[in-house]
């Protein structure tokens, strides 16, 4: 890897976003001979993925594929890597674009070894937006275990300019003057990798969120059985951190709904069954219902579901849910209608998981760029004007797709430098 | 290369409040006879000056004892003409030591880490890549359908030579026999007219494409980047058809003419075609055949007329108004039934995906088009129709003549005079049903080619198929989420109906992943650097045949088949099929196999450096072999969390646990210390080795070294394989713990001090 030490030549490929399609996109290109900038809007590389505490159906450490990526990074001389970066602006035309980009301040600058000390030393506190504020970091933070690159930042929001940290730092790492920082590349095409964001739980209205610590998303699900996330890796419901005995998934939360998001989300269903596996390994006993509409594991994800077969704990019931009611003890009841018998069922549950779906990252920003996008923000591919879209930007994918078709981004962008 | 090494010691992060430096760096200069410099903040700008500055003065080989090699790789790497070796202090010494550290202990394990350094500085080489004498840059693509098309066409505009062999007469696969198409792009939600006729016209006129139809691939012998194809007229057998692979028990059997030659008439698998075509990768797009459904008896399949396939439905539809087999009567309804399991399984048809919904999905709408008054039925358990899909789900819920419901169906009874009874229960109509159609219509899965044929045809020792099959049904694809393109034959790509029933869009991009890859191979292979996971690695394993017994263990083992025999039976390493893993390094009795900088002598000499004090009994030395892609990180997230991790153990990464060769192992014991660990991945069916087999490999290594331990009179518990995540970063202190307590129990290696 270079970094922004170095100049940039022209020519190259711009890929927008560092999580698992983006930089799939980009070692794929440079491993061929391309040049490839990657950027990255958050301090770290690897997006969601490096949100996950496994991957279905296998139950792998995503961390673990991270690991050899940015092995390739590291050891790759055609990569130059930005992180805490936007592209701000695209000018030119197939075969020649002009893309600004701007640096948000680190406040940390590469004298950082990573020892910690800062934090030590830091007497504020932030939000955790990698374990979806599920706990709190200082204001200057190492973004997670395996962040790429190991460098700490400085939430500005949070810091209260004290400099204590700069004080006790050895290595003149920490500037607090540092400010946004642009600069324009010149590339041949651009590969958008932006990935997606959980849908805002929160317009939900009949599944009520606000109402209870008891209803969380199955991204914070993750968090929570994560060994790097806010309780170690321990299922505890936020708030009390009780040991559930009861669970409730709630499948298409948002997802197959006209008011909402109008698609399927792709990763839900398996995402929740491999929840399940979550949960069994910590609470055997444990009683589980997932509520869901299809039960979208086709192909080989069939035997994934099959290893709930003879478990009595687990009941699947087709039925959308109506409402969730807050109960004193801190658990909720869910309500739903049983599409097959026409039963009302009333679950209550120590803890409700939404199956909350996927929304593109670029469904805003998308068109100042100049690029197509579908009703739903996605991003429609125009590879003949080196404008290509990867991943979880093009369409609700799973992670073995959005790898596919990263890779057939990368050589569609390698054409287009080639033409 | 003469070097000229130079050691520094950074005392930053803590290093030198926990280390006495002094003392540390004269283990350097004394012991090891390398001058030994120290510097506060060695990855500083300042330090790295200060390291500049003894490069430009004739320095070419750094020790840098400071943090894990994992991190500041930039700033320690100075240029590709200087060695540069880290001993990690910082994570597996002083960050790991805990907060009641011993500090004559921990000082004890940093001059481990600097005399193992200081060790492999002596020992490793400058890599050297290798070359192959010509490189052909042609991709071959098997199959002409949607997959192999595309993904001709698509390495064709990178500016590559393509050729596709069809094995039919013509161009286009399935798709030259439907009537209409999925959506393949926003806004989803309607059938689109074929595309298939414009993509053959474009390979047909694309001056990089050569098209053979009505042939087949005999066999592929070679490697990456030189590719031996022999073709051969479709259905025809030929003596160069790819030899079934026959081990060495087998080839006893038939030479005492006890078993048949399964390859005679055949040609060797190292004979060499003069006839045969050069390309430098393969694209593997054979896709699929319709699956056998007549075994669902109570569905009727292959007895009752009326009741078809989806691949036979959609090749009616195609040529015309959809009409009843037994009778030629205008279809008025039909019914499509996507689960054959009854009340007992809720499953689609095997082999299925979430194609056959969609497939059903079309089919009705083929249905209301030829007669708007028609209904169609759509029977499932579970409608598959993801991601964007859903939208397409909609317009068929939107027509009112498209009947879609969950249910059971229990069987299909024809009623005499042309037309079916369906029965099915738990409907969302809460009540059972009976339908009365004029057909019904399975939805059958897609069984990849691969599942009943080599395909491939590979001339390899390790016979002429993908390898893994099984895990996958048959289905040529891979055992990684994050790599989908990675199976255990470097340079063959799969892609389409081979690897996974996909829809044509999936097709697209999938075929065209694949071409990527099949150009990016042979660019690696051009450069003379592996392809993944070790992509850009420019090392090699040499071999010293004149000490090779034949065993034969590097040629099986080899995760990739990398190795076939010469004439004389020796092994005949392909390098540009190896992925650099070390497996036939750890493998080989003879030692004979080793990379420039990563070889048997080099590991050996290390694990010797290590200082084994034989007069104090609580001084045990654990040897610690890490996978240094999923432990070894494990462990510096553990030192990064200020886990305690046992101070009695020394670490040395290893590039898989297959390259642990058993000498390593002798090394350590013979040496006085009392255990060996190998950390590293998982495995079994849902392995996680990279490298595929490499732990699995060491485990089986293992415990055949515990019997030749036994009958040393040491303990076969002495060594041992735990598996470890690299998210295994909380317990790897306790699974190593444990390791440890285990040889505390049983007591100092008794070898101790000979």
């Amino acid at each position: 890897m270079t970094d922004e030490r170095s100049a940039p030549g022209a020519g190259g490929v711009l890929v927008v976003g560092g999580g698992i399609s983006g930089l799939t996109a980009a070692l794929e290109a440079a491993e061929v001979g391309q040049d490839v900038f990657i950027v990255e809007r958050n301090p770290y590389l690897g997006g969601r993925v490096a949100q996950l505490n496994k991957y279905f159906p296998k139950l792998c450490p995503p961390s673990c594929g991270l690991e050899i990526n940015f092995k390739r990074i590291k050891n790759n001389r055609r990569i130059r890597v930005y992180p805490m970066t936007e592209v701000k602006q695209v000018s030119g035309s197939a075969g020649s674009y002009q893309v600004t980009i701007e640096t948000a301040p680190r406040f940390v600058n590469n004298n950082c070894t990573g020892c910690n000390a800062c934090v030590e030393a830091c007497p504020e506190d932030r939000s955790n937006t990698f374990n979806f504020g599920l706990d709190t970091t200082k204001a200057i933070y190492k973004p997670h275990d395996h962040a790429f690159p190991m460098k700490y930042v400085i939430d500005a929001d949070a810091c209260n300019k004290c400099g204590k940290c700069v004080e006790v730092c050895k290595y003149d790492a920490i500037e607090m003057d540092m400010a946004p920082k642009s600069m324009t590349l010149e590339v041949s095409s651009i590969v958008w990798a932006t990935g997606w964001n959980p849908y805002d739980f929160n317009k939900l209205e009949n599944l009520k969120p606000e109402s209870s610590k008891a209803i969380i998303s199955n991204m914070m699900m993750e968090r929570l059985a994560a060994p790097g996330g806010p309780t170690g890796g321990k299922i505890l419901r936020p708030g009390d951190n009780k040991e559930p005995e009861s669970f409730a998934f709630i499948q298409c939360a948002g997802s197959r709904d006209e008011n909402h998001l109008e698609y399927c989300s792709y990763i839900c269903c398996m995402a929740s069954l491999k929840q399940i596996t979550y949960v069994r390994e910590q609470y055997p006993e444990a009683k589980v219902t997932v509520f869901y509409i299809d039960l979208r594991t086709p192909g080989k994800y069939e035997n994934f579901r099959d290893r709930f077969k003879d478990d009595g704990n687990v009941h699947f019931v087709k039925g959308k849910v109506a409402d969730i009611v807050a109960n004193d003890d801190g658990g909720v009841t869910v309500i739903a209608e049983n599409a097959v018998t026409g039963d009302k069922v009333r679950e209550t549950v120590d803890l409700a998981v939404l199956a909350t779906g996927m929304e593109p990252a670029a469904k805003s920003a998308g068109a100042v760029h100049g690029l197509t996008m579908d009703d739903n923000g996605f991003i429609i591919s125009d590879a003949g004007r080196g404008m290509i879209a990867a991943g979880c930007a093009k369409k609700a994918a799973d992670v073995v797709t959005s790898a596919q078709n990263s890779t057939a981004a990368a050589l569609q962008a390698i054409q287009a430098s080639r033409r | 290369m003469d070097k000229n090494i130079r050691a520094y010691i950074c005392t930053g992060c803590g290093i030198g409040e926990a280390l006495d430096i002094e003392a540390l760096s004269e283990v350097v200069s004394g012991e090891m006879s390398t001058e030994c410099k120290t510097h506060e903040a060695l990855c500083s700008a300042a330090g790295r000056a200060m390291i500049d500055g003894d490069i430009n003065e004739g320095v070419n080989t750094v020790v840098i004892g400071a943090c894990s090699p994992r991190v500041m790789q930039d700033e320690f790497n100075f240029g590709d003409d200087k060695i540069s070796v880290r001993a990690n202090l910082r994570e597996n010494v002083v960050w790991c030591a805990g907060e009641d550290a011993d500090a004559e202990y921990v000082q004890e394990q940093a001059a481990d880490y600097m005399r193992m350094a200081c060790t492999q500085a002596d020992k490793t080489e400058l890599p050297e890549a290798f070359q192959l004498e010509s490189i052909n840059k042609r991709i071959l693509v098997m199959g002409g359908g949607i997959a192999g098309l595309t993904a001709a066409l698509e390495a064709a505009d990178a500016g590559y030579e393509v050729e596709i062999v069809e094995k039919s007469d013509a161009l286009g696969g399935k798709a030259v026999n439907w009537r209409k198409q999925l959506p393949t792009r926003a806004p989803w939600n309607d059938l689109e007219e074929p595309s298939i006729g414009d993509l053959i016209k474009q390979v047909e006129s694309h001056s990089n494409i050569v098209v053979k139809t009505g042939t087949e691939v005999a066999r592929i012998s070679g490697e990456p980047g030189e590719y031996l194809a022999t073709f051969k007229a479709s259905g025809t057998k030929s003596e160069w058809d790819a030899p079934a692979k026959v081990g060495v028990d087998e080839q006893d059997l038939i030479d005492k003419g006890e078993m048949e030659d399964p390859n005679a008439g055949l040609q060797h698998y190292m004979a060499a075609n003069e006839a045969g075509e050069k390309f430098g990768s393969v694209v593997l797009a054979t896709g699929w055949i319709p699956a056998d459904v007549s075994g669902y008896e109570h569905l009727g399949h292959g007895k009752i007329a009326n009741v078809v396939t989806n691949a036979q439905f959609e090749a009616m539809a195609s040529k015309g108004k959809i009409t009843r087999p037994s009778d030629g009567k205008p279809v008025e309804s039909v019914a499509f039934i996507q689960s054959p399991g009854g009340e007992e399984d809720d499953k689609d048809f095997p082999y299925c995906n979430s194609v056959t919904s969609l497939v059903a999905l079309k089919q009705a709408m083929f249905v209301r088009e030829d007669n708007p008054e028609a209904k169609a039925y759509v029977l499932y358990q579970h409608m598959r129709t993801p991601g964007q899909m859903e939208l397409f789900y909609k317009t068929a819920q939107n027509d009112d003549g498209i009947f879609l419901t969950k249910a059971t169906v229990t069987g299909v009874e024809d009623k005499g005079d042309g037309s079916l009874m369906v029965a099915a229960r738990n409907t969302l109509l809460n009540e059972d049903l009976l339908l009365d159609v004029d057909m019904v219509v399975l939805a059958a899965g897609m069984v990849p080619t691969t599942h009943d044929e080599a395909t491939i045809n590979l001339a390899y020792r390790q016979g002429p198929a993908f390898l893994d099959l099984e895990l996958f049904d048959g289905y040529a694809d891979s055992n990684f989420i994050c790599f989908p393109y990675e199976t255990r034959r470097t340079g063959v790509y799969a892609c389409g109906g081979v690897r996974k029933a996909t829809t044509m869009e999936e097709t697209v991009d999938d075929a065209t992943g694949a071409a990527l890859k099949a150009i990016q191979c042979i660019e690696s292979v051009d450069r003379g650097v592996a392809v993944h996971p070790r992509s850009g690695d420019k090392t090699y394993p040499e071999f010293f045949f004149q000490r090779c017994t034949q065993c034969k263990r590097c040629t099986e083992e080899c995760p990739f088949g990398a190795l076939d025999d010469d004439e004389k039976g020796t092994p005949k390493p392909n390098y540009t099929r190896c992925r650099r893993c070390g497996t036939c390094m750890g493998a080989c009795p003879e030692r004979i196999i080793g990379f420039k900088d990563y070889n048997v002598d080099m590991i050996g000499s290390m694990i010797k450096a290590i200082e084994v004090p034989d007069d104090d009994d609580d001084k045990l030395r654990i040897l610690a072999l890490v996978c240094e892609n999923d432990a070894y990180p494990a462990l510096d997230m553990a030192a990064m969390r200020r886990h305690k991790l046992n101070n009695l153990v020394r670490f040395i990464s290893v590039r898989c646990l297959g390259s642990v060769n058993m000498v390593w192992i002798k090394d350590a014991l013979s040496s006085g210390m009392d255990g060996v660990v190998l950390l590293g991945c998982k495995f079994g069916d849902d392995y996680q080795c990279h490298f595929v087999k490499g732990s699995e490999l060491a485990d089986r290594r293992m415990e055949n070294i515990g019997e030749t331990l036994g009958s040393l009179g040491l303990e076969p518990e002495r060594v041992a394989v735990r598996q470890v995540a690299i998210t295994d970063y909380d317990t790897i202190p306790e699974v190593i713990n444990e390791f440890v307590e285990e040889i505390i129990e049983l007591g100092p290696n008794p070898f101790k001090g000979f």
